[in-house]
């Protein structure tokens, strides 16, 4: 391309994102590209020097996210994330500690760390990127799978209830809990973004299309399409009863978004001081 | 927190190996504490908790021995020299991520006193059976660093030289006590300040932005570890990964990852093995021991220099890296080993890999002490 055709030297995001190891291994139509660079796009946005920034994930395809992004960064293992996270923080308690990771990592292999991590309030950021199944496994039953779902472990529907994952961290006393979808940009860096600024446990569901793990068993299209249906079926409600907000999306009933709770809470060590 | 103690208990004290242990662990300049109570290690969590405050350190009781792991491991990367403690059961639990440990090259140090296993078990009496889960529990391979201690004064200086070694190597170092060093005691003697040596981890030469963070510095096997919050942009995975620490996911990435990861100990060890030899210079039999069961080991020679056998003692205190050339040297020169342990052969079946005589067990499965006379009766099968 000619100079004089040239808009932009580089990406804006390019210097947060490794981009030697571009192009990323994500499917087409996977919503982790949009939630990564709502991360990304939020640290650039903090007042939070981008060097004290640090990312941890376990495994699977949401645990390849701090591979791409070009900070202190920690992929450990299934489910551990949140443990080293703590260490991270109490160890540097200057650094701003994210722990990006599947909603399987969290909560099924990992579910008895962020339970405590959440009753302790340590200051972390929680980034759970849910699509329902287990991705990069090959499509298995997770514990956000809705009952019913089609899954290649549950080959004649989900007999199991689904965790309701922002009602459980609420419950367990999360300063901040949001939920939106990968559709919902600008709503999520917001919330990542408060996040940062909150002292305490913070937590993010964002509800992320996964066309080839579960979007197909279940008839629910390319990732455009289930983009359209957060579109058509998300409402935001603030407000909500939290015990009312699980997730199903087949029933045609409609995906409660929003920052449900913000809330001040003594700090995992703040008594101490 | 300011301090309102002394990190290093200087002076002579009268405490058990576990108390032992924790003092080592401060005085080598650890300041982060992550476990989960499990016996007979339970006093070292319990001493940290009560001193780490006392010196600006962080306690913190993790909900099962994985977080713990981690949360050391987390820690560890932090800039912390870290550590936890546990048994036999507990350190299964942690095996999955002292893998990612040894891959990450995190340095960090795990004590385990062993209890009779497996399982449960025997929960509050002694064992020595964990040997080959120290150097074989994680998946894949790789080589480790084992202390066998021997008495309260060892878990004090092991503990230290466990530190030294975790940041020398950049891997976690294991503090392979047991239930009989863990809970008795005797007197220590601790050291001024001063005198505690204190070895670094590698730095990288280079500022953020250049170099290559896993390329090890010039003929070292050892990568140099960038401080977290400096802008070093490190990535650690637990994945294969090359020189900049990127995932590569490759037979020739991994072969070369892990060489290096075993060589970095083995071309090390003649610097890392330790022993102590007794009564060995005209010495028939052989008696190799480590732990408490080397004390039982002690009396046995004894005896048996009485009765006329020249009996000897090769007390291991690196039971990781093992000694085997020592041992090769050894059979030429002496009938028969005898191998005291408490357990049924595990390293035994070392000796046997390196020795051309004949090699004997003086075995118990565990749940008490082995008795000098079960050595003893072993010494004069052999001699
Ligand atoms: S399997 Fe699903 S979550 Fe994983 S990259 Fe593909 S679409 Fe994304």
């Amino acid at each position: 391309m000619a100079p004089a055709e040239r808009i932009a030297d580089a990406h804006p995001l390019d210097r947060l994102l490794r981009s030697d190891r571009l192009p990323h291994i994500w499917c087409p139509g996977c919503g982790l590209g949009p939630i990564m660079n709502c991360y990304v796009q939020a640290m650039l946005d903090s007042s939070i020097p981008l060097e004290r920034h640090v990312i941890v994930s376990g495994i699977g395809c949401t645990g390849r996210v701090p591979g791409y992004v070009n900070i202190d960064s920690f992929h450990t293992t299934h489910g551990r994330a949140i443990p080293f996270a703590t260490g991270l923080k109490l160890g540097n308690p200057d650094l701003e500690v994210t722990v990006f990771s599947g909603d399987g990592d969290l909560f099924a292999i990992g579910g008895n760390h962020i339970l405590h991590a959440a009753r302790r309030n340590i200051d972390l950021n929680v980034i759970c990127v849910n699509n329902f199944n287990y991705g990069m496994t090959g499509g298995q039953l997770g514990p956000t799978t809705p009952r019913g779902a089609i899954t290649s472990t549950t080959p004649y529907g989900n007999p199991e209830e689904a965790l309701n994952l922002v009602h459980l961290m609420a419950a367990l006393g999360a300063v901040y809990v949001a939920r939106w979808s990968a559709l919902h940009v600008r709503q999520l860096e917001r919330s990542i973004a408060r996040a940062f600024e909150k002292r305490g446990f913070t937590f993010i569901e964002v509800l992320s299309p996964c066309p080839v793990g579960f979007g197909r068993p279940n008839e629910l299209g390319e990732g455009l399409d289930e983009m359209r249906l957060y579109r058509l079926e998300c409402v935001v409600d603030d407000d909500a009863d939290l015990a009312d907000c699980a997730i199903d999306l087949r029933a045609h009933r409609p995906l409660v978004l929003g920052e449900f709770v913000d809330i001040e809470r003594p700090v995992y060590g703040e008594w101490e001081a | 927190m300011t301090q309102k103690a002394p990190a290093v208990l200087t002076g002579r004290h009268f405490m058990n190996g576990d108390v032992a242990c924790a003092e080592g662990a401060l005085a080598a300049g650890c300041t982060f504490f992550a476990g989960y109570p499990i016996t007979p290690s339970t006093e070292i969590a319990e001493r940290m908790a009560q001193r780490l405050p006392e010196v600006g350190g962080i306690y913190i009781q993790m909900e099962d021995e994985l977080a713990s792991m981690n949360c050391v491991l987390g820690a560890a990367w932090a800039g912390r020299r870290a550590m936890t403690a546990t048994s036999g059961p507990g350190f299964t639990l942690m095996q999955e991520n002292i893998g990612l440990g040894i891959i990450t090259e995190t340095p960090c140090v795990v004590v385990n006193v062993q209890r009779g296993g497996p399982s449960t078990g025997l929960p509050t009496l002694p064992g020595q059976a964990d040997v080959m889960q120290a150097k074989w529990g994680s998946h894949g391979d790789y080589e480790v660093i084992a202390y066998a201690p021997a008495s309260p004064q060892e878990m004090f200086d092991l503990t230290v030289k466990a530190f030294n070694a975790a940041d020398t190597y950049r891997l976690p170092v294991f503090v392979l006590a047991d239930e009989v060093v863990g809970h008795m005691t005797e007197r220590v003697v601790i050291p001024d300040a001063s005198a505690i040596p204190r070895a670094e981890r590698p730095q990288p030469p280079f500022p953020p932005g250049e170099g290559l963070l896993y390329q090890p510095l010039d003929g070292a096997l050892v990568p140099p570890m960038p401080p977290v919050g400096e802008g070093y942009a490190i990535h650690a995975t637990g994945l294969t990964h090359d020189e900049r620490g990127y995932p590569a996911t490759s037979a020739e990435v991994h072969d070369r990852l892990v060489r290096r990861l075993r060589d970095k100990i083995l071309r090390n060890a003649d610097r890392i093995i330790e022993y102590e030899e007794y009564l060995m210079d005209d010495a028939d039999v052989c008696v190799v021991s480590f732990g408490s069961s080397a004390r039982s080991a002690r009396h046995a020679v004894n005896a048996a220099r009485k009765r006329g056998i020249r009996a000897g003692l090769l007390r291991l205190i690196t039971v990781w890296p093992f000694p085997g050339s020592h041992i090769a040297v050894l059979s030429e020169r002496v009938k028969a080993f005898v191998v005291a342990e408490l357990n049924l052969g595990q390293v035994e079946t070392q000796v046997q890999r390196f020795s051309t005589r004949p090699v004997l067990g003086a075995h118990h499965g565990g749940g008490e002490m082995l008795t000098p006379e079960a050595v003893l009766n072993a010494i004069e099968e052999a001699s």
